[in-house]
């Protein structure tokens, strides 16, 4: 069973949002980083970049293959975490733990697509 | 109409081993059980399992045996004795590649075991019955019938004498193999594997098949998935039909010339080949080094500083005996020397990386 964390928001491409603020913590679920295997690459933004809701950000290379990881909101990026960066098998270790970039929405309304973590748990049926 | 998807003998038991199933080849397979990492370093290491009963095996027999054999593919299988194995191509007209294979020289005269990928049994049963006009011989699949496991790794040759006997194991250099029995049924003992380890791939029947792999897996040997087996292979520098080789793919290109006795009378895309050894080539397959860790995938370009692109890749990896990014692309011939400087797009990104030489890693074979 994957881990489900209460009080996120998620994205149907299995990403999670921690809202803080008016900034959006972005990570990938731990249903993800189940199905994707040992995570050897992780590949970000630069600060201050744009995102769009919907739009590939970056991606997640495992030995097998590349994941495409996709910005649950729309706004600018303000942090990357390097450490993920420089380790990227934290992300195996623990999803929710540690997040992969940090983004100024633009646009607040746009959470409220997502869904919570109920209806996450729901989606991906385990 | 989709086809319907296979499973082989040991189905059951990846299931029960909790693999991670993937389609392959047109069969349910396991690509991983403990991770890939952990099964790619067995093999190196000590010694891991392999469920390969998807492949093909295909008996050719008869007074015109070898002539036929010697037309339908690109090694030359004249002189070379029985318990012999060789690896070749067969190809189209006009030098594609039908499937690559392996032919072994059954003891019995007249006799030899044409081992093809699994994804192309069909496809590859056809085309012999195609070119059969002419010769006498018996062309017999029985792919079905056969289960396989690859046994590799420096541990190998220990792990099949301590638990089977198989003692005319000892005797086997690399290619050759050996005729043994289990429960009193025929058991091909097969020096050879796809991983640039010492190892043998073990013939038997399905229900024989089932009770080894259960004998390995008690024993606490690895099963490894096929995630592993493509790492493996493709540090040792070996092709993947459907990657490096295809139906647009020639040997030549591929680098696999050596496979390609052109000096022979004849065989089926002789005349294509000869042609491409003397005006050369469209494409050529070349190993590329990229200096980071992002990983080059099948079908990422690949360009010059300009961006001007001259190639793509066809196999990839962040290389795990290796620590570092490296993969293999065909690109235009006049970019395939060694230390050219090339670059790989991935994603939004630019890699600068250099051509390096295709074995990426040093085989451990028994001479």
């Amino acid at each position: 069973m994957s881990k489900i964390v209460e009080g996120l928001k998620y994205s149907d491409t299995h990403e999670w949002v921690k809202v803080e603020g008016d900034i959006a913590v972005i990570g990938v679920t731990d249903f993800a980083q189940k199905e994707m295997g040992e995570i050897t690459y992780v590949d970000c933004p630069d600060v201050d970049d744009e995102v769009e809701k919907g739009s590939e950000f970056g991606a997640l290379e495992s030995v097998k293959a590349a994941s495409d990881l996709f910005s649950p909101v729309s706004g600018t990026v303000t942090e990357v975490n390097d450490e993920v960066v420089d380790d990227p098998k934290l992300v195996n270790d623990d999803a929710f733990a540690n997040w992969i970039i940090k983004v100024q929405m633009s646009d607040a309304s746009e959470l409220d697509s997502l869904m919570d973590a109920a209806a996450y748990k729901a989606f991906i049926k385990e | 109409m989709a086809e319907e998807i296979k499973k082989t003998c040991l189905h059951d038991s990846h299931v029960a081993l909790g693999a991670q199933m993937s389609p392959f080849g047109g069969f349910d397979m396991p690509i991983q059980y403990a991770g890939i990492t952990q099964e790619h370093l067995a093999v190196r290491n000590k010694v891991g399992i392999f469920d390969v009963s998807h492949m093909g095996e295909i008996f050719i027999s008869g007074p015109d045996a070898e002539r036929y054999i010697n037309h339908i593919f690109t090694n030359n299988i004249s002189g070379f004795n029985p318990g012999k194995i060789l690896y070749g191509m067969m190809l189209y007209p006009n030098g594609g590649t039908v499937d690559d294979l392996l032919v072994y020289r059954e003891f019995e005269p007249d006799h030899f075991l044409l081992v093809v990928n699994a994804a192309n049994i069909d496809k590859d049963y056809q085309w012999m019955l195609d070119q059969q006009k002419g010769y006498d011989v018996k062309i017999d699949n029985q792919s079905d019938i056969w289960g396989q496991i690859a046994i590799q790794g420096p541990e190998a040759e220990k792990t099949i004498i301590s638990l089977f006997g198989l003692d005319c194991a000892k005797s086997l250099s690399f290619y050759e193999y050996c005729n043994s029995e289990y429960n009193g049924h025929r058991l091909i003992v097969s020096r050879t594997g796809y991983t640039g380890e010492d190892g043998f791939e073990l013939y038997a029947t399905l229900q024989d098949t089932v009770e080894i792999w259960d004998r390995l897996i008690k024993a606490g040997v690895q099963p490894c998935g096929l995630g592993c087996r493509d790492t493996l292979r493709f540090e040792a520098g070996m092709p993947l039909y459907g990657d490096e080789l295809s139906a647009d793919i020639s040997p030549i290109e591929a680098g696999l010339g050596m496979f390609c006795k052109l000096d022979k009378a004849e065989f089926i895309g002789r005349e294509a080949l000869v042609a491409q050894k003397e005006l050369g080539v469209e494409k050529k397959l070349v190993g590329i080094e990229i200096f980071d860790r992002a990983i080059p995938r099948h079908g990422y370009p690949v360009e010059l500083a300009d961006g001007t692109q001259i190639g793509e890749v066809t196999t990839g990896y962040h290389s795990i005996s290796l620590d570092k990014s490296i993969c293999f692309a065909l690109v235009k011939p006049e970019y395939s020397a060694l230390d050219t400087d090339l670059f790989i797009r991935i994603r939004k990104k630019v890699f600068p990386g250099k051509v390096i030489k295709k074995r990426f890693y040093q085989t451990n074979y028994k001479k």
